[in-house]
């Protein structure tokens, strides 16, 4: 199983994410490098869920904030290693959505449930594969560096 | 101009983040990027030759769809393109406060 390791601080951040949009989906973006063949995760930073429509059970994170991401990392040396979102009050499985709406072959996508209104389990799932044909969700362990400062935003 | 490549296209462009191009518009660079790179021209365009749905391409902080001269439109040396895929999803599920609201009621 691959490795998906980050500071606790950024494990929290995403958890209280969800804890505060609750009952609606949070959704953002992991920073981080790979190391060792392994990401690494240093930031998770937050979006803002454009699915007002259906926002208790979808997300989609504008483009146009992407780029901007996308551009802030690059600049601090780092890159997009994943993406996270919430689950109200339903398990942190990926669903059938979300793997459609998969895209990042090789990033980490983290799942929350957030269960009246607390956060409970939390998984990681690697969408490995070489192309949109192939591509699959594979479970990823989640280690926590507790030696690691706080570098969430 | 400069090409931004995300994270899961890098294998194809031997780890870059970062691409140079020259070219006279946006359809005109993704061409250029991709002519010896088949494999990410695969992962970029679909049979038709046309953007995937799921990708989005910026010219800088504008998103070449809604241009007017969209894939044809004039780039500039200094100009920066981004390619990123989307990103969506969600658990799809249908909490019964929210069923209630929409399931029809049955007579008896």
């Amino acid at each position: 199983m691959s490795v998906l390791s980050m500071p606790a601080t950024v494990y929290d951040a995403m958890r209280a994410h969800g804890e505060e949009t609750y009952p609606h989906e949070c959704c953002g973006v992991l920073l981080g490098q790979v190391v060792r063949g392994e990401w690494h995760v240093e930031a998770a930073v937050r979006a803002g869920n454009m699915r007002t429509d259906s926002a208790h059970n979808r997300y989609s994170i504008d483009p146009a904030e992407l780029v901007r991401i996308q551009r802030d990392a690059m600049r601090q040396r780092q890159d997009i290693a994943g993406f996270y979102h919430s689950h109200p009050d339903h398990p942190a499985q990926w669903s059938a959505t979300d793997f459609a709406e998969a895209h990042w072959i090789g990033c980490s996508y983290v799942i929350t449930e957030v269960r009246s209104g607390r956060a409970a389990l939390t998984n990681a799932f690697l969408l490995a594969g070489t192309t949109e044909e192939d591509k699959r969700f594979e479970p990823m362990d989640v280690r926590l560096d507790e030696s690691i400062g706080d570098t969430s935003k | 101009m400069t090409i931004i490549i995300p994270t899961p296209l890098r294998q194809y462009v031997d780890g870059q983040a970062k691409i140079e191009v020259t070219a006279p518009t946006v359809k005109g660079a993704l061409d250029a990027l991709t002519l010896e790179r088949p494999e990410l021209r695969k992962h970029l365009f679909n049979a038709e030759g046309k953007v995937r749905a799921f990708v989005n391409v910026y010219l800088n902080d504008e998103d070449v769809r809604y241009l007017p001269q969209k894939e044809d439109s004039a780039v500039m040396e200094n100009d920066t393109l981004t390619i990123i895929p989307s990103i969506a999803g969600g658990s799809s599920f249908q909490p019964s406060a929210f069923r209630r609201q929409v399931e029809p009621r049955t007579s008896n």
